[in-house]
């Protein structure tokens, strides 16, 4: 555990004494921030639009659902961005230590697979809540000014941040298996990627096979979390995932001991 | 302390080591001699548990290295050929994550660091970002962290590689002073290197142990394997009548020279330089050139194989 705490620490370090790291963080502020941007005045427009509707026809405004119409479809939206920006966070984990040779530090102390594996995974699931961070204050303004339900914001960020710890799992792995942090970047974007779209898939191919890759789709899980439901079924699901590319990762460092 | 028993190892179907065995005793300084890609770096990573061996074993410490990797991790300080540092940590960040890494109890861990900054000469760039050191800072850093956990066991692997020559001498003297204390391997393609620093030698050559002998006596097997280099006039065979003259010579080959010299490259069992000077010029040669020629290391280790072979 001590062990773990020091990788994890020194990972943490990694990021944030590079400049990368702030482009990243800033570059996710920057886009999440004008897609809320145009998600709260579409927003606003139509329900203001509605409101000089309904003065003029003297019919009863309709009810704007903050929740459903702004909240929700952001939340898909974060997922979407978070796809293209975790191969960032992930890609240098383990190939950065592969090309500058710290690997030989690493497997030469007593640290074990599990400790230098875990505490990677944490401090990348670490960054992306940090990134996640400028968004919490976004949402807050329609707290500040409006009246949205809280728990389908909870369930959101429950959401993402399962969802983002399969793609740093993944991410993890990949990078894992190379040296060069452009290959683990574009590979770690490639499975996210594979695994986003598996579901559309689905409706191409028979009725078994199709039942698999819609499970497999991690995007047709996020669904409920964006909606307000906590369904035990998919925090399963990114949970599994997790955990297996987290395995993945263990096999692929442990790997060097039996390729003898 | 360290046994080491038949190792092999393979990469795909390139041998990079076979059959190496050796022993070191507490507190001995062993130097693992080579040219470049003899196998040192393997043999070490294999001692280290980087990588396992194809077959064959070893015990670093009392504890198997494929058994308990982990035992043999904790006592274990390990320097690889390029120091394996984090350019963008601090020089305290840096050892502070290795101690805690290697185990050093929490509130050991200010004195451990402080005990081997000294003993690394580090105190002026202890707050410095390690990528911003000179290539020495570095070497010494990585030495630093192979220090910390006061590790029975030390493997260095070329330390002195890439060191302006009075680091060299630094880190030679920290070396020889941390044995007796510590059970050291090392490994350079530095003949001199070995004879100032270390107790034993194991040569190491194309994969396979060549010699294993102390510096004393692998100079002494070296000896009469300098060769002389003259260049005198060579006026056909009056040239060749003198050197014949002489039986300690045990072969020549000769070289024409322009304007009529001729340069020969003889092999001498004892050194006959006065002599031969003396008996050119008293054959009324003109003499040009004369003097002695260490064989290479390559060339060295070349004698020694089919020395043995012969024995």
């Amino acid at each position: 555990m001590r062990k773990t705490l020091a990788v994890y620490q020194k990972e943490l370090k990694h990021f944030f004494y590079s400049p990368i790291a702030y482009i990243v963080i800033a570059a996710f502020a920057v886009i999440t921030g004008i897609f809320f941007y145009l998600y709260l005045s579409s927003f606003v427009e139509a329900a203001f639009m509605d409101m000089i509707r309904s003065q003029q026809f003297r019919t009863p405004p309709q009810k704007f659902n903050i929740n459903l119409q702004l909240i929700r479809p952001y939340f898909w939206n974060l997922a979407l961005i978070s796809l293209f920006v975790l191969p960032l966070v992930t890609m240098r984990l383990f190939s950065e230590e592969k090309r500058s040779g710290t690997v030989e530090l690493l497997y030469t102390t007593p640290l074990t697979t599990s400790n230098i594996v875990l505490g990677k995974f944490v401090a990348g699931l670490t960054f992306y809540m940090v990134m996640l961070l400028p968004t919490v204050f976004y949402l807050s303004l329609l707290f500040i000014y409006g009246n949205p339900e809280f728990w389908p914001v909870f369930s959101g960020y429950l959401g993402l941040v399962l969802l983002g710890s399969a793609f740093v799992g993944g991410g993890l792995f990949i990078s894992s298996l190379t040296e060069n942090q452009i290959i683990a970047a574009i590979g770690g974007f490639g499975l996210a990627l594979v695994l986003w779209v598996i579901g559309w898939a689905a409706n191409f191919s028979g009725p078994g096979l199709s039942a698999v890759l819609n499970y497999l789709s991690v995007i047709n899980h996020f669904e409920d979390f964006a909606q307000g439901v906590i369904d035990s079924q998919h925090v399963i699901f990114y949970l599994l995932l997790t955990t297996f590319g987290i395995y993945l990762t263990y096999r692929s460092v442990e790997s060097i001991k039996w390729r003898a | 302390m360290i046994e080491v028993k038949n190792l092999t190892r393979y990469y795909g179907d390139k041998m990079a080591i076979k059959d190496v065995s050796f022993a070191v005793q507490k507190g001995e300084v062993l130097g693992l001699l080579g040219p470049n890609g003899a196998g040192k770096t393997t043999t070490m990573r294999i001692l280290t548990c980087y990588m396992p061996p194809t077959s064959g074993e070893a015990r670093v410490a009392g504890y198997d290295i494929w058994e308990q990797p982990l035992e043999v991790k904790k006592r274990l300080g390990y320097l690889p050929e390029n120091p394996p540092l984090y350019n963008d940590l601090r020089v305290s960040e840096y050892l502070e994550f290795v101690a805690r890494v290697k185990e050093v109890p929490s509130n050991r861990i200010k004195s451990a660091i402080n005990s081997a900054v000294q003993k690394a000469g580090l105190e002026e760039v202890y707050r410095q970002v390690i990528g911003s050191l000179s290539k020495g800072f570095k070497q010494r850093v990585g030495l630093a962290q192979a220090l910390l956990n006061e590790p029975e066991v030390l493997i260095l692997d070329e330390p002195t590689v890439g060191l302006d020559p009075r680091q060299i001498i630094e880190i030679r003297e920290l070396i020889k002073s941390l044995g007796g204390e510590h059970t050291i391997i090392l490994s350079t393609h530095i003949l001199p290197e070995v004879e100032m620093t270390c107790g034993r030698v194991v040569i190491i050559n194309r994969g396979e142990v060549v010699a294993e002998d102390t510096p004393e006596g692998l100079t002494r097997r070296l000896k009469g394997t300098e060769r002389l280099i003259v260049e005198m006039d060579g006026d056909g065979g009056a040239a060749e009548q003198v050197l014949q003259k002489f039986p300690e010579i045990a072969s020549v080959q000769k070289e024409a020279q322009q304007n009529g010299r001729m340069r020969f490259t003889i092999e001498v069992t004892s050194d006959i330089r006065r002599d031969l000077a003396r008996a050119i010029v008293d054959q009324g040669l003109g003499l040009y050139e004369l003097r002695t020629e260490s064989y290479s290391l390559e060339e060295i280790f070349l004698h020694l194989t089919t020395k043995e072979e012969v024995a």
